[in-house]
C-alpha cells in the first residue's frame, strides 16, 4: 500500500500515546485523508505496553500495519521502540525523545514528540492546530501549542540505519 | 450529513441514538464500555450502568416488551451472565427492537478468556450481525433494530476488540423520532413462558429463523467483491480489512449478517471462484457450517484458531509466506498505579502468607506484584464462592490462612449472592471487599456504591457494611488501606473470629482526584538498598545504579513504602 502513510505509536500506559495518535489522526482527517486506527484499552494501560498503530491514505483497509510497512515509528519509550523496530519499512523514521528535555516536558512530551512527527508527515499546519484545539483541554491548550511548535522546530529526527 | 473519525463503540452509540433508542442498559467491560458512557451524553437518552449484565438485559427486555427500543452492551464474557434471560428472549421475541452488543476479546488483551460469542447466535438460534469498521458498526445497529422488530427476534451485534477501539470515517445520518410508548398490551402467551406457551413459541422462533435465512441471502452486508477467480475468501468481521490488505487481488465474500447464513449465496460465490479459503478469527465458526453445507474448504490450523489474527497472520495463512516477526523482548506487564489503594493489602496478605482467592479488576494485578500473590480469578463473583470452597475441604491450619479479595463494583455484580451462600450455611469465610469506590479497571465508572449514576448525578447508594449484616455478617470491619499494621491485625482478627467475616477496605481509587501533593523521599545515607520497598511493585520506585529512587513525578506519597521499609529510611518531603 505504497500511497498509504503508517504510523506506529508505542510507549508505556499514561505516557500520553493514544492522545499523541489522537491528534494525529484528527489532523490527518481534517487533511481530507481517510484515516484508520487500532490500540488496545483496559489493562494494558496500567502501566503496561501501550501501542498505537495508525494509517491514512487515499482508501484504507487494515488499521493494523503489516510488518515492515512503518513509515514512522514514535517510541516515547526506548525499550518499547525497540520491539517494534523490525515493523519499519525500508526508508522508515523513528521519532523519540533522546535529546529532549523530557523533564521539563513532563506530560506534555507528547505534544512535543507529535510536533516533531508533523515535520515528517503530509499534513498541514492548520490541520495539525486544529487538531490540537479539538484534543487538548483548553487550560492546557496554550501551554501544549507552544510545545507542540517547540518540537515542529526540532529538524533532527534519526534516520533509521537498522 | 457530517462526517467524523469514530471509534467501533462511538460508532454504535451513534447509530442507537440514530435508531431513537428509547433505553440502554449495560455494565462495564473491556472493550465494550465506551458505547454506553458515549449514550449517556445524550442526555434525552435512558442510558445507565446496571450491576451486571443478566440485570441491563432484563431492563432492556422490559422496556422492548413495552414497545421501546432498547440496546445492551457488554464484553463477550457478560453475555454468560445474561445468557439466562437471553435463550428464553429468543422464544419471547420482542416489542421494541431490543439488539444485545457483545464485545468480544480475541488475543485476551483484557479478558481472562477469549470465547467467540459468535456461538451465542447459533445457541440461542438469534440473528447476527458483524461490522468491520465504524460505518458499518453505526450502520448495522440501525439496521439491527429493524430487523429485531420486523422478525420479532432480539440482535446480537458482535463485536471485536480492534472493532470496537479502532477510529474510522463515519458519515452521520438522520435521527429517527422516538416513537412515543402509550401503553404495555398484554399479550400472556408471548410473554408468559409457562411450557405450554413455550412450546408454541418455539415453534414460532423456527419460523422466524426461517425468514431471517431469507433475508440474509439478500441482506445488502453480505456481498460479493468479485476479484481473481483462483482465490476467494469468505469472511466477516475486522478480518475482511487484514484479508483485502494481504490480498487484494482475490475474490470476496465479506458477511454482515452471520446468522443464519445466507447459504444460496456462499454456493454462488463458491461455484464463481476456483478456490475457497475462510478467514476468521478464532472459532471456525464459519468453516464448520460451510462443511456441513458440502463445500470444500481447508481446515484452519489450530494456532490460527487461537488469538487475534493480523494482516500478517492472514498472509501467512492463505500463502505460506513468513513475514518479519517481533524480536524476543520481554513484554512490559501492567502493574497497580502509584498510589493505589489494594498496593499496601497485598502487601500485607503476602507478609501473612495467605491463601487468597482473587477476582476480576484491577486487585488481579496484586498477582504480578512481587510482594502479593493470588491464588485463583476466574469470573465475576467467583474468588468469594472459591474461599467456602477452600473452607469446606482443607485442613484447619491452611483453612484459616484463606481469604477472598473483590471489588466494590464485582461485589455488587456478582458477590453478594455466595457471601449469602457463606452465611446461609455457617461457614467461616473471611471476605475482603475492596472499596475504591469506582469501577477502576474499565475506566471508573459509577456503580450502586458510589452514589453517582453514569452522569455523575446523584444516586442512591448502597450501604456496604448494612447489607453485609443483612445477609448474616456479624463481624464486619472497615479498615484504612494506608495503615499497614492496623490491616495486619484486622485480617488476623477476621481469620480468628469464630463465623464469617466482612472487611471493607476502603480507600478511593487514585486515578478519582489527581490533587498535587509532596513526593516520597529516599535517605540515602539509611537505606540499605534491601529491595522491600522495591517489591511492592510500585512503579514510582526502581533500584537503579545500586540506590533506590522515587520518581516525583508518579509517586502518590501513599506511604506504603515508608511502612514496608525496616531502616526508616523512606520518608515524606520536608515542604
Amino acid at each position: 500500500m505504497a500511497d498509504l502513510t503508517s504510523v506506529l505509536l508505542v510507549g508505556i500506559g499514561g505516557q500520553g500515546v493514544l492522545t499523541a495518535s489522537e491528534v494525529i489522526a484528527e489532523a490527518a482527517f481534517r487533511q481530507g485523508h481517510d484515516v484508520k486506527k487500532s490500540e488496545v484499552h483496559g489493562m494494558s494501560q496500567r502501566g503496561g505496553g501501550v501501542s498505537s498503530h495508525l494509517r491514512f491514505g487515499p482508501k484504507v483497509f487494515s488499521p493494523l500495519i503489516p510488518a515492515g510497512q512503518v513509515d514512522l515509528l514514535l517510541a516515547f519509550d526506548r525499550v518499547e521502540g525497540e520491539k517494534y523496530r523490525f515493523m519499519l519499512g525500508p526508508s522508515g523514521q523513528v521519532i523519540d525523545p533522546a535529546g529532549a528535555d523530557t523533564a521539563r516536558l513532563g506530560r506534555m512530551l507528547n505534544t512535543f514528540l507529535v510536533g516533531v512527527a508533523s515535520n515528517l508527515l503530509p499534513i498541514e499546519l492548520p490541520f495539525w492546530l486544529e487538531a490540537l484545539r479539538d484534543c487538548v483541554r483548553a487550560d492546557f491548550l496554550e501551554a501544549n501549542l507552544r510545545v507542540f511548535h517547540e518540537g515542529r522546530n526540532v529538524q533532527s529526527a534519526r534516520r533509521n540505519t537498522g | 450529513m457530517s462526517r467524523r473519525l469514530l471509534s467501533g463503540n462511538e460508532a454504535v452509540a451513534r447509530g442507537a441514538y440514530e435508531a431513537g433508542v428509547h433505553v440502554a442498559t449495560g455494565y462495564p467491560g473491556t472493550p465494550s464500555t465506551e458505547i454506553l458512557e458515549t449514550l449517556a451524553r445524550f442526555t434525552d437518552i435512558n442510558a445507565e450502568w446496571s450491576p451486571n449484565e443478566k440485570v441491563a438485559l432484563e431492563v432492556a427486555m422490559g422496556a422492548s416488551f413495552c414497545s421501546a427500543r432498547a440496546l445492551v452492551t457488554m464484553k463477550h464474557v457478560g453475555l454468560n451472565v445474561a445468557a439466562d434471560p437471553l435463550f428464553t428472549l429468543a422464544y419471547t421475541g420482542v416489542k421494541g427492537g431490543l439488539v444485545i452488543v457483545s464485545a468480544d476479546d480475541p488475543g485476551m488483551h483484557s479478558s481472562q478468556n477469549e470465547q467467540d460469542n459468535r456461538n451465542y447466535a447459533r445457541f440461542a438460534k438469534i440473528p447476527m450481525l458483524e461490522p468491520a469498521d465504524s460505518q458499518e458498526a453505526k450502520d448495522f445497529t440501525i439496521r439491527a433494530f429493524e430487523i429485531s422488530e420486523q422478525y420479532d427476534i432480539p440482535v446480537l451485534l458482535r463485536l471485536t476488540t480492534r472493532v470496537c477501539h479502532g477510529k474510522s470515517v463515519v458519515e452521520e445520518g438522520p435521527v429517527r423520532p422516538r416513537t412515543e410508548i402509550r401503553a404495555f398490551e398484554r399479550n400472556p402467551e408471548k410473554y408468559v413462558m409457562i411450557p405450554a406457551f413455550a412450546r408454541k413459541r418455539r415453534v414460532s422462533l423456527e419460523q422466524r429463523l426461517e425468514r431471517l435465512a431469507q433475508l440474509s441471502e439478500t441482506f445488502e452486508g453480505n456481498r460479493i467483491e468479485t476479484g481473481a477467480r483462483e482465490l476467494g475468501i469468505i469472511t466477516s468481521g475486522i478480518p475482511y480489512h487484514y484479508a483485502r490488505e494481504s490480498l487484494p487481488d482475490a475474490s470476496f465474500l465479506k458477511l454482515g449478517l452471520t446468522h443464519p447464513l445466507p447459504e444460496r449465496l456462499i454456493r454462488d460465490f463458491a461455484s464463481q471462484v476456483d478456490r475457497l479459503a475462510i478467514v476468521e478469527e478464532l472459532d471456525p465458526y464459519l468453516e464448520e457450517q460451510l462443511k456441513a453445507m458440502g463445500l470444500e474448504v481447508s481446515e484452519k490450523p489450530a494456532e490460527y484458531r487461537m488469538g487475534e489474527l493480523t494482516p500478517d497472520r492472514v498472509k501467512t495463512m492463505l500463502t505460506g509466506e513468513r513475514l518479519a516477526e517481533a524480536p524476543a523482548i520481554k513484554p512490559r506487564p501492567p502493574v497497580l498505579c502509584a498510589g493505589c489503594p489494594h498496593r499496601g493489602i497485598f502487601a500485607v496478605m503476602h507478609q501473612l502468607d495467605l491463601i487468597v482467592t482473587g477476582d476480576i479488576g484491577c486487585y488481579t494485578l496484586g498477582v504480578l506484584q512481587p510482594a502479593g500473590g493470588l491464588d485463583t480469578c476466574v469470573c465475576m463473583g467467583a474468588g468469594v464462592g472459591h474461599s467456602y470452597g477452600f473452607e469446606k475441604v482443607l485442613p484447619e491450619e491452611q483453612r484459616k490462612r484463606v481469604v477472598a479479595v473483590i471489588g466494590d463494583s464485582t461485589f455488587f455484580h456478582s458477590g453478594i449472592t455466595p457471601l449469602m451462600d457463606i452465611a446461609y450455611n455457617g461457614g467461616r469465610a473471611t471476605v475482603i471487599i475492596l472499596d475504591n469506590r469506582t469501577t477502576a479497571m474499565t475506566g471508573r465508572q459509577d456503580h450502586p456504591g458510589t452514589g453517582k449514576d453514569i452522569r455523575g448525578r446523584p444516586a442512591r447508594r448502597v450501604d456496604l457494611p448494612a447489607l453485609c449484616r443483612s445477609l448474616g455478617i456479624e463481624d464486619v470491619r472497615i479498615t484504612n488501606p494506608w495503615d499497614l499494621s492496623g490491616l495486619e491485625s484486622e485480617i488476623r482478627a477476621a481469620l480468628e473470629h469464630d463465623g464469617p467475616s466482612v472487611i471493607i477496605n476502603e480507600g478511593p481509587c487514585v486515578l478519582l482526584e489527581r490533587t498535587p501533593v509532596l513526593p516520597m523521599r529516599v535517605e540515602e545515607e539509611i537505606c540499605q538498598v534491601c529491595g522491600l520497598c522495591v517489591e511492592t511493585g510500585c512503579p514510582a520506585i526502581r533500584e537503579e545504579e545500586g540506590r533506590v529512587r522515587i520518581d516525583a513525578l508518579q509517586c502518590r506519597a501513599c506511604g506504603v513504602c515508608a511502612q514496608i521499609c525496616p531502616f526508616d529510611a523512606i520518608g515524606p518531603t520536608e515542604s
